[in-house]
């Protein structure tokens, strides 16, 4: 089971935080800002495996994470999970990523966060991996936005009559 | 205009304050506005107001003011609103708030909706918070889903069903032939969530394990189609074929053969085909290879693709990828202890793992070269190992000195490269050490009589070089307490005698004692032992009764409570002294628990304290008792943490709790000063020897609380002087002795003395007791001992 899914700057600033267990806000930070202080002192060619975060829960706990430029995306996983699957996992959403908004970058995490939200609830449900396709999960995203965006046509075209 | 610009603007200013202040007063007003658009009615920006306040969760601010905004949000017949009000459900609410249930009804509803993205919002807000009524109310609609829907939702629905079964395990029967079914689906993503339905069922279920065994074969088509079907555009990863589903299936299939044979047979074949077939040059193959691998260790395999597995693993560990170094020393950790050979012959790779830069990789090579020494290997390994002490990494050296310990205490070829690995170890890493190695060690060296020369002058030469590591420094003090004589003699045959005099030993031991650097515990340590030397050396002891007589004025107390104590001991009991501190005796070593009342007793030297304390200056001793301490000897050498036993109140029996592992029990004898009147009765004549009768009497007053009277008398034709008794109890047993009523029996019984003990036995254990009688009779001294074993009247 995956406990949490992290996406952090090089600085440590959250650019997404999913917790599939409830924690307090306090907790969720301090998780974090404790993920963030391990994930940077690691130095570029050592395995991405990481063990021995107090807070996110124990020994059965490891995070799983990958550096691409600017961005370190964590997954803090059991043992029930593959970590070498996990791995191709987050290669898996940063492609799926990169697809949906063309060539992306940090900015556009920042600014759709809730679209990152969306396409992350694709591939990973309640802590378990859904769907690894990427041409699947895509056009469901797709056909998901189109969706919304029918609607607020119909929304923005009467609030504009204000 | 894209819907979310009123969050790309609030983003925006965030991103522009310059400081955490200015950003702290950009939430707080946007926060204002958004709890004041919430309490309007309905208006068009609900979800954009919601947006935003999720973002504002996500940097750490409090958002739970929108928890009913998400019901509501959840409530509306919009997608959009939908949407966001679900993903903040997700965010905001967990079982434990209120608000959760409200929106059970809209869930509940939501998953009959016609549209299907509706319907997995709702799907996947479930999986994410469900909470166990929740799942309890929604399964059947669940199982619906499961049957009878389109594959988007069905794997969907079989992940919802995966976390309801881990809320709510009964449900799991509920789930189990809907999953059966969904086996022949052809969609991977169906696929892929029944297997991991399946599995869930099946850990946590030994019934659903037998049943689901039938679809070993099913599960075996399924990954013969995967591994040899050709190319497939859609699941293809580098080449491999879904190897997500691959993965899950050959989990499955390892939980389905593991003490099963039938089952591991039908695998064995396909096993042999996905480890000879896959490629590994790329991660993926890796996953699927190391999962084979996992999976033929555990089921009923046969020996040649155990051997075909273990080397792969060998291969795996000297690839270069660091990933996968520290994936097959994972995987071989878990069979280090069946085909643990196998794993021997790959423990050059492994050791060298220890000097990787790589802190994972480090630590998986440290345990599993814990796990690999053996009685043939343990001089290399542990050079190995102590090398790796001085350069790890903080984290670790509590775990390598732990693991050093253990190995050199199960594989030590000779006692004395045991004590030379403990002492490497405490000079190394002496701050990480646990607190039972103190004692530990001291018991060590009790028992190798031999090297006790050897010990104490390498333990000195370790102490004169550096008194910063603590249980270096109690050991060392300890043993030049005790081994003194040795060390002044000059003469040793395993190592190069120092030639020490016995101001040096003193001043040695007077440093630790004053150093800040010494912990309380330590500084006893050293007090006991200059103690213990007054006997050892000839020559300064009254240097040793001035460092004494000074810190019968010290600020800490126990060390205060040592002074005046052996400042009694050179006073009034100076010819107790040398009876009081000679030789300890060798230390049976005990595991924790153990009771051991009886082997301990020769060691006790108990001093009486009727008379002494009336006479001496205020002591730092609870008012209540005037209770008597008695020089707590094992107390002092083997559990320096325990202040001894007038501290601790009252009874004196208290069984000394933790760190006194090593060494038998240890006994507080004590007296009090209130005299209790004589109890006549019948009682039991338990001792009788020299004209002294003894006799006992037992008064059941609670539970577990039983009240023993001890009355003696004597018949002989002369008196008898100083007589006391001490008794002795097992380690659960609680003992606490009242003032006897005097000590002076008078010939021909014209006189009795009465000793009332107070026992509680909460554990119930056996009762036994020791009682040990001393006396002077006609100018000279009688002890005598005598066991009680039945006490009548319980």
């Amino acid at each position: 089971m995956i406990k949490a899914i992290l996406i952090f700057n090089n600085h440590g600033k959250p650019r997404l935080s999913k917790f599939y267990e409830h924690y307090s806000e306090d907790t969720e930070q301090q998780i974090i800002r404790e993920t963030f202080h391990l994930v940077s002192k690691r130095d570029e060619n050592v395995c991405n495996f990481l063990e021995g975060g107090m807070l996110i829960g124990g020994s059965d706990y490891k995070l799983i994470y990958r550096h691409y430029a600017t961005l370190y995306f964590v997954f803090c996983v059991d043992s029930s999970e593959s970590e070498l699957g996990i791995l191709d996992l987050i290669q898996v959403f940063v492609e799926t990523l990169d697809k949906c908004f063309e060539n992306v970058c940090e900015l556009d995490l920042i600014f759709h966060v809730d679209k990152v939200h969306n396409i992350l609830a694709e591939m990973v449900m309640g802590g378990m991996v859904l769907e690894t396709n990427m041409n699947e999960i895509i056009m469901q995203v797709d056909a998901q936005n189109k969706m919304e965006k029918s609607e607020t046509f119909i929304f923005q075209s009467t609030r504009q009559d204000r | 205009m894209s819907p979310s610009i009123p969050l790309q603007e609030m983003i925006r200013a965030i991103r522009s304050a310059r400081t955490q202040c200015e950003e702290r007063g950009v939430i707080q007003r946007e926060c204002a506005a958004i709890r004041a658009q919430f309490r309007q009615a309905d208006n068009g920006a609900r979800s954009h107001n919601l947006a935003k306040l999720l973002y504002v969760h996500m940097l750490g601010y409090p958002a739970h003011f929108g928890q009913m905004e998400c019901v509501r949000m959840i409530a509306s017949p919009r997608y959009s609103e939908k949407r966001v009000g679900y993903l903040g459900a997700m965010m905001l609410l967990d079982e434990k708030q209120d608000a959760s249930l409200l929106i059970t009804n809209s869930i509940k509803n939501d998953l009959s909706h016609s549209n299907q993205y509706v319907q997995s919002l709702a799907l996947c807000t479930l999986a994410c918070m469900g909470s166990a009524e929740m799942c309890r109310d929604l399964a059947p609609e669940i199982d619906r889903l499961l049957r009878a829907s389109n594959s988007y939702i069905k794997k969907k629905a079989a992940l919802c069903a995966v976390h309801i079964v881990r809320k709510v395990h009964e449900l799991g029967e509920l789930f189990a032939p809907a999953a059966r079914s969904l086996l022949t689906e052809k969609n991977h993503g169906v696929l892929h969530g029944a297997v991991v339905l399946i599995t869930e069922l099946c850990e946590r279920n030994p019934e659903a394990l037998e049943r689901f065994r039938k679809t070993v074969p099913d599960l075996v088509q399924i990954m013969k189609g995967l591994v040899i079907s050709g190319y497939s555009p859609e699941h293809d990863v580098a080449g491999i074929s879904d190897p997500f589903l691959q993965v899950r299936i050959l989990r499955l299939l390892r939980i389905l053969g593991r003490h099963s044979e039938t089952a591991s047979d039908a695998m064995n074949d396909l096993l042999a085909q996905v480890a000879t077939n896959t490629d590994s040059t790329k991660t993926v193959g890796n996953a699927v290879l190391y999962e084979t691998v996992l999976t033929v260790l555990d089921i009923k395999s046969e020996s040649g693709l155990r051997v075909l597995a273990v080397n792969i693993l060998g291969r795996f560990l000297l690839n270069n990828d660091r990933n996968i170094r520290y994936i097959a020393m994972m995987s071989l950790q878990k069979i280090v202890g069946t085909d643990h050979n196998a794993v021997q012959r790959h423990r050059g790779t492994i050791v060298d793992c220890l000097k990787d830069h790589d802190a994972s990789v480090k630590r998986r090579a440290l345990e599993l070269s814990l796990a690999l020494v053996s009685a043939s290997n343990i001089r290399s390994m542990m050079k190995e190992l102590l090398l790796f002490l001085s350069s790890c990494p903080p984290e670790l050296r509590a775990q390598t000195a732990s693991g050093i310990f253990n190995a050199a205490e199960r594989y030590a070829p000779s006692q004395r490269w045991h004590i030379d690995t403990i002492l490497h170890v405490l000079t190394t890493a002496g701050g990480d050490v646990r607190d039972e190695t103190v004692p530990n060690l001291i018991q060590l060296i009790t028992n190798t009589s031999e090297l006790h020369c050897y010990t104490v002058h390498k333990l000195y030469r370790a102490l004169l070089t550096d008194i910063s590591q603590q249980p270096l420094v109690q050991v060392a003090c300890w043993c030049i307490g005790e081994y003194g004589d040795l060390l002044l003699k000059g003469e040793c045959q395993e190592t190069e005698p120092a030639q020490v005099t016995e101001d040096d030993v003193l001043d040695s031991l007077e440093t630790v004692l004053q150093s800040h650097m010494s912990a309380p515990a330590t500084r006893g340590f050293a007090l006991t032992a200059t103690m213990k030397l007054s006997t050892r050396i000839t020559d300064n002891v009254d240097r040793i009764r001035s460092i004494v007589s000074i810190y019968g004025s010290c600020i800490d107390v126990e060390l205060q409570q040592r002074a005046v104590e052996y400042n009694a001991l050179f006073k009034k009991y100076d010819h107790m002294r040398a009876a009081v501190l000679e030789r300890m005796p060798v230390i049976e070593k005990n595991s924790l628990g153990q009771t051991n009342g009886e082997s301990a007793v020769e060691a006790i030297k108990a001093v009486q304290p009727a008379t002494v304390k009336q006479g001496e200056p205020p002591l730092p001793l609870q008012p209540a008792n005037q209770v008597c301490d008695l020089l707590d000897l094992l107390g002092g050498s083997e559990e320096p943490l325990q202040p001894s036993s007038v501290q601790s109140g009252t009874a004196s029996g208290l069984p000394i709790n933790n760190s006194s592992t090593a060494g038998g029990d240890l006994l507080d004898l004590l007296g009090g000063f209130e005299p209790t009147p004589a109890a006549p009765a019948p009682a039991v004549t338990v001792y009788e020897k020299d004209g002294v009768n003894l006799t006992l009497l037992c008064e059941k007053h609670s539970d577990s609380g039983l009240t023993v009277t001890l009355t003696a008398s004597n018949s002989n034709d002369s008196d008898i002087s100083s007589f006391t008794l001490q008794a002795a109890v097992p380690k659960s047993v609680q003992l606490h002795m009242k003032a006897p009523s005097g000590d002076f029996l008078p010939a021909r019984g014209a006189a009795k003395v009465t000793q009332m003990v107070v026992l509680n036995n909460p554990n119930k254990v056996n009762l036994k007791m020791r009682v040990r009688i001393s006396y002077t009779s006609q100018g000279s001294a009688c002890q005598d001992t005598v066991q009680i074993d039945s006490f009548p009247g319980l």
